[in-house]
């Protein structure tokens, strides 16, 4: 059958032959694909003349198109189109629908905002992003926090404060918590009194006079907790030294523990351990003071601020 | 197209046809490639921008073993989408000293390229080792042999020498340190100089402590110093918002 049909088309050949007999069909192409390729070429031309182009001697044709933007110098700008300039145009327009709603938060004091239902749900909105930016990663989508890594913020139990100033001095400069590891200055045994002591205070169960032990020794110069965490043990913020007395543990993983004595564990694997980590990071320079008062606002309102 | 011409001329001629094919395939790269030579504005003039530490050079080597690339970019590109969530749009001239560069569109994690200072050490120790205890809804896998394996330095002299090879501008002799003093200053230049690499390295992880384990330099170290450079070393509060339109 294709041989028929074969015989039955008049085909062109290119016109030579090899080997005596050996040809080649030359069938052009169809009207219709010649002319949207002639219609893609004027196409391509109209397009080097509107956009940037053709590269000529140390720069390049900026095409007929031009993007006109305000730089952060408040200058009006234009420029021949490129996607750096369409972004400052896209970043002018944005600001522009948001930039009632930043003023008002630089005009209006944290109270304010929190009183202002408008202001409310605009800060609900735009902080619910930039916590998950920027926040989430290491304090959870809902701030719920990491025992053992990272503070909840969604209690009241704060390690540096959670007034509105506190909550925006940790963002703006970062905190770094430390605690020196007793590990070599105490033996096991005086480690394991005072991680009792430790339980007693937030009412676990515990060794009594294992706790009285470790009462004695926490308020002793060998020891020296009360340094830090206060002669009540109820911590001090400026210093981020976390509250004890309270049941809300953050370093040792006390919630995580089986049964009792893997709490008790939890506790001395702090206190001989020490800590080197809780470090948050400073968002000065990564995001702007009126974001980075949004996301106080926002912090504030997921349910500890005081 | 039915012209005064024959395939022949050309089929039947195996010099003439590669000479002809060389030119229509070369047509492409001499209008895109070789005017980047001549272009004198590609690369923008940034001040901050210098070769990676030994430590952060060796995290990168294991960035790319591990194959890091092939779900996060390392490439910001000029979005406000990408500006909101990832920082400053990547420049040419921060990724001048990549080889090879880390660009790209593939992102099944997000773009690396200002990841740096974004997160806490342990965070990103504990999120290697683990990333659903960290992103319960993450998909990358975990890489608990980072921490537990010592870091081989004993090549790390020859893989900077490598890297001076194609141009990176790791110093080996005093003219050259001398030359990375005036252009980086006193402090970068000591970095860069390969007889003290090594040196260099273990002082770099043993005083940042990037794993939080003072026992010793695994691959941990290095990798996340690494990854606390990335984006970091370009102060863009220092330029106009539109001060790198012109580059393009």
């Amino acid at each position: 059958m294709s041989e028929q049909k074969l015989q039955s088309q008049t085909v062109q050949t290119t016109g030579h032959a090899w080997d005596g007999d050996l040809q080649e069909y030359n069938n052009p192409l169809p009207t219709w694909w010649v002319y949207t390729f002639y219609v893609t070429v004027v196409f391509a031309i109209v397009y080097w003349i509107i956009y940037p182009s053709w590269p000529m001697g140390k720069g390049w044709i900026g095409g007929l198109s031009t993007i006109t933007y305000v730089n952060s110098e408040g200058e009006t700008r234009t420029h021949s189109w490129n996607t750096r300039a369409l972004l400052l145009e896209d970043l002018n327009r944005a600001s522009a629908e948001q930039k009632p709603y930043f003023d008002k938060v630089s005009a209006m004091s944290y109270e304010q905002i929190a009183r202002d239902p408008e202001m409310n749900g605009f800060i609900l909105s735009s902080g619910k992003a930039l916590f998950a930016d920027n926040c989430a990663p290491c304090h959870q989508a809902g701030g719920q926090g990491k025992v053992g890594f990272f503070p909840n913020l969604t209690d009241d139990d704060w390690l540096y404060g959670g007034s509105y100033d506190k909550i925006n001095e940790t963002l703006m400069h970062g905190r770094r918590g430390y605690m020196p590891a007793f590990g070599e200055v105490l033996d096991g045994a005086q480690i394991d009194q005072l991680a009792n002591y430790v339980a007693s205070l937030s009412g676990m169960r515990h060794d009594s006079a294992k706790a009285a032990a470790g009462n004695a020794l926490f308020h002793s110069e060998t020891a020296a907790c009360f340094y830090c965490h206060g002669p009540d043990a109820k911590g001090r913020r400026d210093i981020g030294a976390p509250n004890l007395t309270d049941s809300v543990w953050l370093w040792a993983n006390v919630p995580g523990a089986e049964d009792d004595d893997g709490k008790i564990a939890a506790i001395r694997g702090v206190i001989a351990g020490g800590l080197a980590k809780g470090v948050m990071p400073a968002w000065a320079g990564r995001l702007s003071p009126e974001q980075i008062k949004v996301l106080t606002v926002y912090v504030h309102e997921l349910g500890g601020g005081q | 197209m039915n012209l005064n011409f024959k395939h022949e001329w050309i089929e039947t001629n195996i010099g003439l046809m590669a000479v002809l094919t060389m030119l229509a395939i070369s047509v492409g790269g001499l209008v895109e490639i070789a005017p980047l030579f001549f272009i004198d504005k590609t690369i923008e003039k940034v001040e901050g921008v210098r070769p990676y530490t030994p430590l952060e050079q060796r995290g990168r080597d294991i960035y790319i073993r591990e194959g890091c690339y092939t779900c996060h970019s390392q490439m910001i590109r000029p979005f406000r989408d990408e500006k909101l969530r990832y920082g400053h749009y990547s420049l040419a001239a921060e990724s001048q000293y990549d080889h090879p560069f880390q660009w790209g569109s593939k992102r099944t994690g997000p773009d690396l390229a200002r990841v740096g200072g974004k997160y806490s050490n342990e965070w990103h120790v504990q999120h290697l080792i683990a990333p659903r205890s960290m992103v319960p809804e993450s998909v990358m896998p975990n890489y608990p042999w980072l921490l537990t394996t010592p870091l081989d330095i004993s090549d790390v002299e020859s893989r900077l020498k490598a890297l001076r090879k194609v141009g990176v501008p790791y110093s080996l002799t005093q003219a050259e340190y001398d030359a990375n003093v005036g252009k980086f200053g006193e402090t970068v230049a000591r970095q860069l100089h390969i007889p003290d690499a090594r040196k260099n390295l273990v002082e770099q992880a043993n005083f940042g402590n990037y794993d939080g384990d003072r026992s010793g330099i695994s691959e941990m170290d290095a990798l996340v110093a690494y990854l606390q450079v990335l984006g970091t070393m370009v102060d863009f509060s220092k330029y106009s918002d539109d001060a790198f339109v012109d580059y393009r």
